[in-house]
């Protein structure tokens, strides 16, 4: 896999968006700003070198005591060229919020949902988003670190 | 939630709850479906019965204890689901693999993908009405589950890789059972065919129905053999060898409708590619050391972050870690193939008739703990 032709690409369109990049254990990395990153993504899915037409996974990490404290990481896989590049961007604890990118991969529907559940990251421009795994009604949000590992919830009615 | 009950029922639409205790769903999974008649208009999957919480799990327990998490994932195929972590972990951690242990892996990891597909036939065709194959299958089937209850003593979740091998080599017992399963399933093929393959009722119930474009399945993420039905030939074990996967020679085989017949095909042909697979994987297997005795118990990988994507019985699943350096993951999520597989139905079952849906939600193969995790 010839990857790094992505990231090549990336910083000459994306210049002064693109914050850092690398390729530890082959993987490569670019950390985007988070206003762009429907641009970046729609720019990798359709340029005609890149072609990453296949939205593999979606998730966040979380890194209390930094800025921004969380971190949404997109792994795409361009079918017709065997190449896989992970893009990252940070999301701060105040807004809490990203773009969407339901437009490039309607895919990407699902996935967010769950960092939204899991994390209570939101998608601007989601058309549905609500909880996946858990149920309306669960109190936080799991999977961020400062969620206790034993916490109890709360008694709820049935649901519909 | 009292007044949603007092919402005017719209004309003509009847909702109808599939599940989440139905036997066609093969797990807790709620299909809320909005029927004009017997016609589909709206799907809406409702997932998350069975969430265990294996992520938060996986962040607040060392590397190793892990393990016994991966099998309970996707019961049906615990084995593809360790042998893919070991090897993230692996990788990120840099750790040598001996020959013996790659093969021996390969080996188990093929019995078991044999073994998840046998079931998924069966099912699926009783899911059709068809009572007799599920019991050829599952006949089959168990002797999978014997060979591998040999060397790791389990039937379903595994545990058996460790972090540099195996827990426990083969013995000649196990390679002689195996070479004897093989021969036994390939004189089954002929039974397989003649009961349903060929049977004209299977084939109207799955010709033609839940069509799958290639286009909706790149949007929504379907791997695995969902995927080759609309004919990519797209698998991690050739797309990214790993193990020894680059040295053995199979086939991918691709459909060319993407619909139920053609999913069908394509997991029948890849058991026999599978069968291949162990066949060769015998033949070559070297002697020498089944574990790499260095690696630490406490394992403290370095830091930094990485996605591992392999070939798991229903499509791509991928681990991505995040380590800070210490002996618990800082993160550790996993992409599973049945999420982007029953995302797609939402689109796949529009406009299909209500027994359609429960023939194409058959043939896509859900695992639904995998999906809640």
């Amino acid at each position: 896999m010839d990857g790094s032709v992505t990231l090549k690409k990336l910083a000459g369109r994306f210049a002064g968006s693109i914050l850092e990049t690398h390729s530890y254990r082959g993987d490569d990395t670019a950390l985007v700003k988070k206003e762009e990153i429907v641009a970046v993504c729609t720019y990798l899915r359709d340029d005609e070198e890149l072609l990453y037409n296949f939205m593999m996974d979606l998730t966040a990490v979380d890194y209390p005591g930094r800025e921004p404290r969380f971190e949404v990481v997109y792994h795409l896989y361009s079918l017709p060229f065997n190449r896989r590049v992970r893009i990252k961007a940070g999301v701060s604890e105040s807004e809490c919020g990203i773009d969407s990118v339901v437009p490039v991969w309607i895919g990407a529907n699902w996935f967010e949902r769950e960092a939204y559940d899991m994390y209570g990251i939101t998608f601007t421009g989601h058309p549905d988003l609500r909880r996946i795994l858990l149920y309306e009604g669960f109190e936080g949000h799991p999977l961020r670190k400062d969620y206790p590992l034993k916490k109890r919830q709360p008694l709820i009615g049935p649901i519909n | 939630m009292a007044e949603q009950f007092l919402e005017p029922v719209v004309e003509n639409v009847y909702t109808l709850n599939l599940g989440p205790q139905h036997p066609s769903t093969h797990g807790v999974l709620r299909v809320v479906l909005d029927l004009d008649g017997e016609f589909i208009v709206r799907t809406d999957p409702v997932i998350g019965y069975g969430h265990r919480g294996h992520e938060k799990m996986g962040e607040n327990r060392l590397y190793k204890q892990f393990m016994p998490n991966t099998s309970r994932m996707d019961y049906l195929s615990g084995m593809l689901y360790n042998h893919g972590y070991v090897l993230a972990v692996e990788k990120l951690a840099g750790i040598e693999v001996p020959e013996r242990a790659k093969y021996i892996r390969v080996i188990c990891s093929e019995l078991n993908r044999i073994s998840s597909h046998l079931l998924w036939f069966g099912t699926y065709v009783m899911d059709l009405g068809g009572f007799t194959p599920f019991l050829y299958a599952f006949d089959d089937r168990e002797q999978i589950l014997d060979i591998l209850d040999r060397v790791s003593g389990s039937r379903l979740t595994y545990s058996y890789c460790r972090f540099g091998g195996v827990c426990q080599d083969l013995d000649s017992v196990f390679i002689d059972m195996t070479r004897a399963f093989l021969k036994r399933l390939r004189s089954r093929w002929s039974d397989y065919e003649n009961l349903v393959t060929k049977n004209i009722i299977f084939i109207h119930r799955t010709r033609d129905v839940g069509v799958i474009s290639l286009e909706q399945a790149r949007q929504f993420g379907v791997t695995g053999p969902n995927l080759r039905a609309c004919g990519v030939a797209f698998d991690m074990r050739r797309a990214e060898p790993y193990e020894v996967y680059d040295r053995l020679d199979f086939e991918i085989p691709v459909g060319t409708k993407g619909d139920a017949l053609d999913r069908y095909y394509v997991r029948m042909i890849e058991m026999e590619q599978s069968c291949r697979i162990i066949e060769q994987a015998l033949d070559q297997l070297p002697g020498g050391a089944f574990l790499n005795p260095k690696v630490p118990d406490r394992l403290r990988p370095p830091k930094g972050d990485l996605y591992f994507g392999f070939e798991s019985a229903r499509g791509q699943t991928g681990y991505y870690i995040v380590s800070d350096g210490s002996t618990m993951p800082y993160r550790l999520h996993v992409r599973v193939p049945s999420f982007g597989n029953l995302h797609v139905l939402v689109e796949a079952f529009q406009g299909t008739l209500l027994a359609d849906a429960i023939s194409t939600m058959g043939s896509v193969d859900l695992v639904i703990p995998e999906i809640d995790r």
